[in-house]
């Protein structure tokens, strides 16, 4: 018998080990925030106040006011101003430039805006420099551009803006979020009342300060937070013409649920359960790469997340030694650290909800494993996280859980990975690895799905449409597409 | 080539139509003893003409409060069946070449043409006058044309190339939504129904439509045009009875992907949204004037079109 040699594994900790390598750019954040209306900070009209956390560190970093109803109604008044005497009447061609202005202020201010984005959202320093903040800048450089050229992109209309738009925003990419919401909304001719989430509110309040300075008029953006009661008084409000809407599918269908009746525009970019489909054609390490990047970019606080893993059952074996291999070598710690691979949990309630999945995951009967890296005393973090052995049925697999943590299922035809990737009520993405054209090309026709990677994920452009089908939300953000979100075309 | 059907009313196939049920028992229009054989209207599911499962019927009444014909009263159970017959319809009619779709379209209007007088004829006893149902009449032939053409253009309309910064291949196309529930308007009853068929169908999803309650005739006689012009079963149902009973059911259905409803009353549009958002229906209104111009575009093919974007590196 000839001897078998053990398998080969990654190992980068022999002879070097990282050196910590934290961001150490100086950042100021002021002690309080208050809310940003009609071009001017001012504080809550109940001075209510709460607090934000670095949740990698659990201390506080700033108190920051909590808008009440009355606040809502400042805002959207004041919004409703600028719009009534200043945007709408402004020619678009000028309209576009402070758009263009609040392009080029961020991109100043990139360093700067990272690094809050990472210590108040937990992501890490690496996707907040390199992904998150030249986006949120590319996104206003994008539409900027639109502002004089709507006619173009709607054949036979002459395009309208709406008026006052309502947007509330979530914590997994708080000021790119704000870029999607607030970039086309503004271009189009809309004066926007913006929410971000209550645990990541330092990036839209940076924002507003960069707004300031670029001496857009008065009112034409407001940004308040607060939490749930903010954004359902900016929901239900008369004064608004529109709702923007990203985040979980469960408070989405309340949303459309209190506007109804009302003549209210909405677009709701809900929550996701992608299938990523590896196919035994595919070139694996760089599927694994796929895999990897898929659920654990962003701690898995991605809604297009790549949270089920599709195997092709003959390469199940050879996919997960590989995959657990390169999760092995996964840093989970200081987002700030310029090594870390993934950062802390958004919030302790994120961790929690993650955490009864776990528990839930071997109470239905997958086989739960998790890498041995060490975890920090302090923070919310979880460890990257596979669920072997799933079924269809498994709420792991049903359901959307928003961290490090994949459920794994294997397939044996195409038919039956599409089958089992279209079974949920969701819609937002997938992905599908295979080295053979029309086999991509069947499987992302047959996704139903609103953005598919093929032998690629979680790649995003201001001009590429994002948006879901079925239960993932209804609309489309960037991109030409994303215009009519802002838009009366009819 | 046949000859164009006069339109001034006054051929004998048009009038001898156009008799009450009750008056046309008694005597035909030139006086002779023979009975007319009067028609039985059903509803269309899955391609075939079934009564309502629940046995239940409304008189259909004329102008004159005279008896025109016993309609179906489709119950929630109607609906449900007809989202069954339109799943898995909708599925090979979505895959169909966009080039066949505009066939099966134009072959629609084909046979609305060739049916030209039954439907004035039906218009007119539900109500209307001839001139305005002879207008109703050619709209909705020229709407089915319209649409036609549209079935493979639109997406090269609305489709895009992306330019993204990264070294890929970006992409966006339209999609079908899947199943379509439809209130049609009460007025314009043809006309009308064929404005928010036809899109939907344009862009590969299957309708289960409810027809106007006081004008179902050409419905109904549309379900037999539709039955003939080579479309799919199943990809168009059409059901007749009350809006307030079925509207509810078709915003509740978890399989129905959207509902369209003409011209509701603020309570409904209401309902129809807060159901609709169990499952994040599509909801779209309308209130429109079908007989203008701006009633078509293919911008209603878009409200039941999803976008998908796909994402393929460039690379060796």
């Amino acid at each position: 018998m000839p001897t078998q040699n053990p398998p080969l594994r990654l190992n980068f900790s022999t002879r070097w080990q990282y050196a910590p390598a934290p961001e150490t750019a100086k950042v100021e954040i002021k002690p309080s925030y208050d809310l940003f209306i009609g071009g001017k900070f001012s504080p809550s009209t109940e001075g209510k106040t709460f607090e934000t956390v670095n949740p990698a560190t659990e201390k506080p970093l700033s108190q920051v006011a909590s808008a009440t109803h009355k606040d809502v109604d400042r805002a959207v008044k004041s919004a409703r101003n600028a719009y009534d005497k200043v945007w709408s009447k402004m020619p678009a061609k000028e309209r576009g430039k402070y758009v263009y202005r609040i392009a080029r202020m961020i991109q100043e201010r990139a360093r700067e805006l990272s690094i809050i984005e990472s210590m108040d959202g937990g992501k890490a320093i690496r996707e907040s420099r390199d992904v998150d903040i030249p986006l949120v800048a590319a996104h206003f450089f994008y539409y900027a551009g639109w502002a004089d050229k709507l006619e173009y992109a709607f054949p036979g209309r002459a395009p309208r803006a709406l008026g006052v738009c309502g947007q509330i925003i979530p914590w997994n990419f708080p000021l790119l979020m704000a870029a999607w919401k607030i970039a086309p909304a503004i271009a189009c001719g809309n004066t926007v009342v913006l929410k971000p989430a209550e645990t990541t509110p330092l990036t839209s309040l940076k924002l507003a300060e960069i707004i300031q300075d670029c001496d857009l008029p008065p009112g034409v953006v407001n940004i308040i937070t607060g939490a749930g009661d903010t954004g359902a008084a900016i929901v239900n409000h008369p004064g608004i013409d529109k709702i923007a809407f990203t985040g979980s599918t469960d408070v989405g269908k309340r949303i459309m649920s209190a506007i109804a009746g009302t003549n209210k525009k909405y677009t709701l970019e809900l929550g996701g359960k992608a299938a990523n489909v590896i196919f035994d054609d595919a070139t694996i390490d760089q599927a694994v790469e796929g895999i990897i990047n898929g659920i654990f970019f962003n701690q898995g606080h991605v809604c297009c997340a790549g949270s089920r893993l599709l195997v092709q059952e003959s390469i199940h074996d050879k996919v997960i030694a590989k995959l657990q291999d390169r999760m092995q070598t996964l840093i989970v710690g200081d987002p700030l650290d310029k090594n870390t691979d993934i950062g802390a949990i958004n919030s302790k309630m994120q961790l929690e909800k993650i955490n009864g999945y776990l528990s839930l995951a071997g109470d239905e009967g997958a086989n739960v494993w998790q890498t041995d890296c060490e975890l920090p005393a302090k923070g919310f973090f979880c460890r990257p996280t596979l669920f072997l052995n799933c079924a269809q049925s498994h709420r792991v697999v049903q359901e959307e859980i928003f961290g490090p943590v994949l459920a794994v299922q294997t397939f044996r035809t195409p038919e039956e990975a599409v089958e089992k990737a279209n079974n949920t009520p969701y819609g937002l993405s997938g992905g599908v690895w295979t080295d053979k054209g029309s086999k991509i090309f069947k499987i992302t026709n047959a996704m139903r799905a609103g953005v598919v990677w093929a032998n690629t994920y979680n790649k995003f452009d201001p001009t590429s449409p994002f948006g879901g089908y079925k239960e993932s939300g209804v609309g489309r953000e960037g991109g030409l597409h994303g215009l009519a979100a802002y838009l009366r075309v009819d | 080539m046949a000859k164009r059907p006069s339109t001034n009313g006054k051929s004998n196939g048009t009038l001898a139509a156009v008799k009450p049920l009750r008056a046309a028992r008694l005597q035909d229009d030139h006086g002779d003893a023979r009975i007319p054989v009067l028609k039985t209207y059903k509803i269309f599911v899955g391609g075939k003409f079934p009564r309502t499962e629940s046995g239940r019927f409304y008189l259909l009444k004329d102008a004159r409060n005279e008896p025109i014909a016993n309609m179906c009263l489709c119950s929630r159970k109607d609906f449900r069946d007809a989202v069954v017959a339109a799943r898995p319809a909708q599925a090979g009619w979505a895959k169909r070449a966009a080039y066949n779709r505009s066939q099966i379209l134009y072959r629609i209007a084909e046979m609305l043409e060739g049916r030209r007088a039954q439907f004035i004829a039906e218009l007119v006893q539900c109500g209307g006058d001839n001139s305005s149902a002879t207008k109703e009449v050619e709209q909705s032939i020229d709407r089915t044309l319209y649409y036609a053409g549209w079935a493979d253009k639109y997406q090269q309309i609305f489709s895009t190339v992306n330019p993204v910064q990264s070294s890929h291949f970006n992409f966006s196309m339209l999609e079908t939504t899947g199943i379509v529930a439809a209130i049609a308007p009460e007025k314009s009853g043809l006309l009308g129904l064929i404005s928010v068929i036809m899109p939907a169908i344009c862009g590969g999803n299957s309708v289960i439509a409810l027809a106007s309650y006081s004008n179902p005739l050409a419905a109904v006689s549309f379900a037999e045009v539709l039955a003939t012009s080579d479309l799919p079963g199943g990809v168009v149902n059409i059901l007749t009875g009350l809006r307030s009973e079925l509207c509810e059911h078709m915003a509740s259905h978890m399989d129905v992907n959207a509902v369209i409803a003409c011209n509701g009353e603020p309570a409904e549009r209401k309902l129809l949204q807060q159901k609709g958002a169990e499952n994040m229906k599509r909801v779209i209104f309308h209130d429109r004037d079908w007989s203008k111009d701006e009633a078509q575009s293919p911008y209603m093919i878009l409200q039941t079109q999803e976008t998908k974007t796909t994402w393929h590196p460039i690379g060796v």
